[in-house]
């Protein structure tokens, strides 16, 4: 059996015939060609999936894709402007070598601009705790939190 | 070597941002799972349950049956197809002389079952759903054994994990002079002695394992997609010692890798399964880990179980060290698991002292548990915990500063032979020490403490001062030693017609900025734009060869290869240039970018002569061949060994058990920097993976049914954000004396260092003695309890 959701993804009217147990990164990744969300675990601890869900951060392998209908959604590929030009926060963690391997990032920089949403002028303690839903194992977080700065400063 | 120091283009030295984040942070980054191929199928592993169990049948009619189902493998059609087991790639021997025990270690079981985990079966159908619905109707019957999980108990068990290996013992291997240690300790003034659990480590890169095999009918060729750390030497034991078939059927390649830290340097069976069932199926089958089975069956790091002791004179003078050790290997020999607790771990008992004689005896056992190899620092961070926590004792014991004693018994003349096989050609362990002191602000710290008294809380402040040895290895030592492979790096320079240039390395980056410091080196030494330099690697189709990344052998070994298939470009262009310029040969300089006719302004830009060799009108095609490529093999002659100092102080509320890790400070010296931005970075993630292991992090396998208990993200605390403080880092430089560029190796530094720090720190806030990995608040607040 399959079911046929219809949602906004980056702007775009998108939708796809899926099983009922999909998750929405799934969704994603598979049947969307959105490969920049990933799966880096599965009991919703690691954040790598975090997208944003009608301006909401939220990970995308804690929902089914069902759940997602008539949704709009972001994903890192959205956030990215024209002519590949990249938003602020995606700017900062390049700038403060925010990253390493890159495969935390998606997720990072996803739910880092809800934090400043939420947020405008964290301290570095406030960063550290707005970021705990999501790990890291490259970078020692260090440098994710100067991005998150640089960011909030330039905001 | 040409003088960078002069070219506008020199890039040495500098924080250029990195090339390849554009692609990761705008979601354009290739890692395994996000490649499809065309006919994909699905592969799932139905995994045992049990830590050790004899299969007694398997029935898989009902799964064949099932949906979307193409065919299903178990380890009677491997052994049937005479299909090998997974090799070990270095030999120990024991201490009489004979070697270890390499058991079978099958792609899928065969017969039993030895850890939870463990790779019973590959289901192949159209979707993953598919083959997991079908996975769950398989019905294996197992009687299930006893099973052996404590490292300690493991040699003494009744058990046999297999069972041609008596004793569970691999091997049982001594090093060093054992006399001589003996009768340093008859005369000893003091000897302090410790036990030490250096705790069971899952690595747990972000990317979880990944694979793609398929095969192509029309060449009958193999390639496999896979997140992996070093794709030839995958393809090298796949091909020689598993599926005996030549490597010019095999292309192995691994795209975006999502980080490693040593689990991914290694040959898998999953790896193997897909490739041999891919022609089988006759489409390519993708296979991707979730993290349970990432936890279940990646090769976790460390597990070792010692004692160690030091001998001292009445002034705190080391005078010899005596070491105990019972490492775990797990169930299977996986590929380097053999060499982590032996040449990677005794040889670096030294440290950074003169200690005169060193003894260690390892025992290596196996269990059911998963396979335990290489994690980030793989040896040099149990040794490092071992000396650093040990000397800490000495100084507490002795009522010496912990600085004075470390100086006191510093390695000061170089280069040092120390008495465990090494050679150390450069350091300066005063300069790092002092240099961490001010750092730290050492001399605040009173102050700093009698604050903290009056709130409550405990205060500490703990040193270590590591050394390790990269840039592995000088092939004829490491052959010597047991390895099975060589250690050299192998590059190649391309010189486009238009002269950009391709540069292809053996090397392979998952998170390192390889693309980026490479090009730096080689856009400074061609005196061209970094824009110019292109750097592939990670593909066995496109690169000559490699040895691969791990050892924090990058740069030193691999891009010592690129420097040195640069020299050869260069040297080459020379001969173009004075055809051009109508000079010797031996009178053409390089600078600049530009080949110049020494003491003249004669000179022609190094695109011309890249141009003239592709089209050789003007030309001497007697002499030279046209064409600019070259390729070097590098292998080193020595180890380098970057060192460094770490000071991590700490607040405890002897209340709660809480440690706060107040701050952080460390100074390495790695020799010459290319790029201290990416070099900050590795320091900051190493001090990070360190600080999981003391504070938070530890693999827990139930005593009895070998069930692990720390399986997800639920259970085995990995290091957050808030739990971490940000690190101050700095360095001093002795350059590396026997590579072209000076450097020593970064990327397992933090996490070597780091968590004898962090254990010194708070076994002095608490004022005890012994305090076991991780620090969990249960075992601070109980240590503190115990003192009150
Ligand atoms: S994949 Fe969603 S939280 Fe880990
Ligand atoms: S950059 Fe590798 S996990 Fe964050």
């Amino acid at each position: 059996m399959t079911v046929s959701v219809t949602l906004t993804v980056n702007g775009k009217a998108a939708s796809a015939s899926v099983d009922p147990r999909m998750l929405l990164v799934h969704l994603l990744r598979d049947q969307l060609q959105l490969t920049g969300t990933h799966v880096g675990c599965d009991t919703a601890q690691c954040g790598a999936c975090t997208i944003h869900l009608n301006g909401r951060a939220v990970k995308a392998c804690s929902m089914l894709a069902v759940q997602a209908n008539g949704a709009n959604v972001t994903t890192i590929e959205g956030l990215t402007g024209k002519g590949d030009k990249m938003h602020p926060m995606q700017e900062a963690f390049r700038d403060c070598h925010g990253l390493q391997c890159g495969f935390c990032t998606p997720g990072m920089v996803m739910s880092a601009c809800q934090l400043l949403a939420d947020n405008p002028k964290p301290t570095e303690a406030e960063i550290r705790a707005g970021l705990e839903g999501n790990i890291c194992r490259c970078t020692g977080y260090h440098n994710i939190v100067k991005a998150v700065q640089q960011a909030a400063a330039q905001a | 070597m040409t003088d960078m120091s002069m070219s506008p283009m020199n890039q040495m030295g500098k924080p250029i941002l990195r090339r390849e984040d554009q692609r990761f942070l705008t979601g354009n980054g290739q890692y395994t799972d996000d490649i499809h191929l065309q006919r994909e199928t699905a592969g799932v592993f139905l995994r045992s349950p049990h830590a050790h169990a004899r299969i007694k049948s398997i029935k898989l009619e009902a799964a064949q049956k099932s949906p979307g189902v193409i065919a299903i493998f178990t380890g009677q059609d491997l052994a049937d197809a005479k299909v090998n087991g997974l090799p070990c790639g270095w030999l120990i021997n024991n201490k009489d002389g004979t070697p270890m025990k390499e058991p079978a270690h099958p792609c899928l079981a065969q017969g039993k079952v030895r850890h939870v985990g463990d790779q019973v079966a590959l289901i192949v159908a159209e979707t993953q759903w598919q083959a997991r619905d079908a996975a769950e109707l398989i019905e294996v019957d197992y009687e299930v054994l006893t099973a052996v999980v404590d490292t300690a108990g493991a040699n003494s068990a009744t058990t046999l994990v297999h069972d041609d290996v008596p004793g569970n013992l691999c091997y049982d291997w001594g090093h060093g002079d054992k006399a001589a240690t003996e009768a340093a300790f008859a005369k000893a003034a003091h000897v302090t002695k410790l036990s030490f659990v250096n705790n069971r480590l899952i690595p747990n890169a972000m990317e979880p394992r990944a694979a793609i095999a398929s095969y192509t009918k029309h060449d009958d060729s193999y390639t496999l997609h896979v997140a992996n750390q070093n794709p030839h030497v995958e393809r090298l034991l796949m091909c020689a010692f598993v599926l005996g078939l030549p490597e010019s059927k095999v292309r192995v390649i691994a795209p975006d890798v999502g980080g490693g830290f040593g689990s991914k340097i290694f040959l898998y069976a999953e790896d193997v399964a897909l490739v041999w069932a891919s022609k089988r199926v006759g489409r390519p089958i993708k296979w991707t880990a979730e993290r349970s089975e990432s936890f279940l069956t990646d090769a976790h790091g460390r597990d070792h179980v010692s004692t160690a002791e030091m001998a001292m004179d009445a002034n705190g003078k080391f005078l010899a060290l005596r070491v105990s050790t019972t490492a775990n290997m797990g169930a299977y020999l996986s590929t380097f698991a053999s060499a982590v607790p032996t040449i990677l771990y005794a040889t670096l008992l030294a440290g950074q002292y003169a200690t005169p004689a060193i003894y260690v005896e390892v025992k290596a056992v196996f269990t059911n548990t998963a396979p335990v190899d290489a994690y980030r620092g793989a040896g040099r961070p149990e040794a490092t915990y071992l000396v650093e926590r040990i000397v800490e004792q000495c100084a507490r014991e002795m009522k010496i500063d912990p600085v004075e004693i470390r100086r006191r018994n510093f390695i000061k003349t170089f280069p040092y032979a120390t008495p465990v096989g090494l050679t150390y050609d450069v350091g300066d362990y005063d300069a790092t020490l002092t240099k961490v002191l001010k750092l730290a602000d050492v001399a605040g710290y009173p102050a700093r403490k009698a604050a903290s008294a009056k709130n409550g809380k405990l205060r500490g402040l703990g040193y270590s001062c590591y050394i390790e040895a990269c840039g592995i290895a000088p092939s004829n030592i490491a052959g010597a030693l047991g390895a099975r492979a060589g250690l050299f790096e192998a590059g190649e320079v391309r010189v486009h017609p238009t002269g950009t240039v391709t540069i292809f390395t053996g090397s392979h980056s998952h998170g390192q900025g390889h693309e980026t410091t490479f090009a730096q080196v080689v856009a400074s030494k061609l005196g061209i734009p970094i824009e110019n330099v292109e750097i592939v690697h990670g593909d066995t189709g496109r690169v000559l060869f490699g040895m691969g990344t791990y050892g924090s052998r990058s740069l030193a070994v691999g891009g010592t290869a690129i420097v040195k298939a640069v020299d050869k470009v260069i040297a080459k262009g020379k001969k173009i240039a004075a055809h051009l310029l109508e000079a010797a040969d031996t009178d053409i300089v390089f600078e600049n970018g530009e080949f110049k006719v020494a003491g003249t302004d004669k000179k022609v830009p190094f695109a011309q002569v890249s141009l003239t060799a592709y089209v050789p009108h003007n030309y001497p095609l007697d002499k030279l061949e046209p064409g600019l490529n070259e390729n070097a093999f590098y292998d080193p002659a020595n180890f380098t060994f970057p060192a460094g100092s770490y000071v991590c102080e700490v607040e405890v509320d002897p209340a709660t058990g809480v440690t706060e890790v107040c701050a952080f400070s460390a100074v390495d010296d790695f020799g010459n920097i290319v790029n201290p931005m990416i070099v900050e970075g590795q320091v900051h993630g190493g001090i990070a993976q360190g600080l999981g292991q003391a504070l938070l992090e530890s693999c827990i396998y139930d005593k009895e049914t070998g069930q692990l208990l720390t399986g997800s993200y639920m259970d085995y605390a990995m290091p957050r954000a808030d739990d971490l403080p940000s690190f101050k880092v700095d360095n001093c430089v002795t350059p590396c004396s026997h590579n072209p560029l000076g450097v020593k190796g970064c990327g397992e530094a933090g996490a070597i260092g780091a968590p004898p720090a962090l254990i010194n720190a708070i076994t002095d806030a608490l004022g005890v003695r012994d305090l076991e990995m991780p620090a969990t608040r249960e075992r601070v607040w109980r240590a503190a309890q115990a003192r009150a």
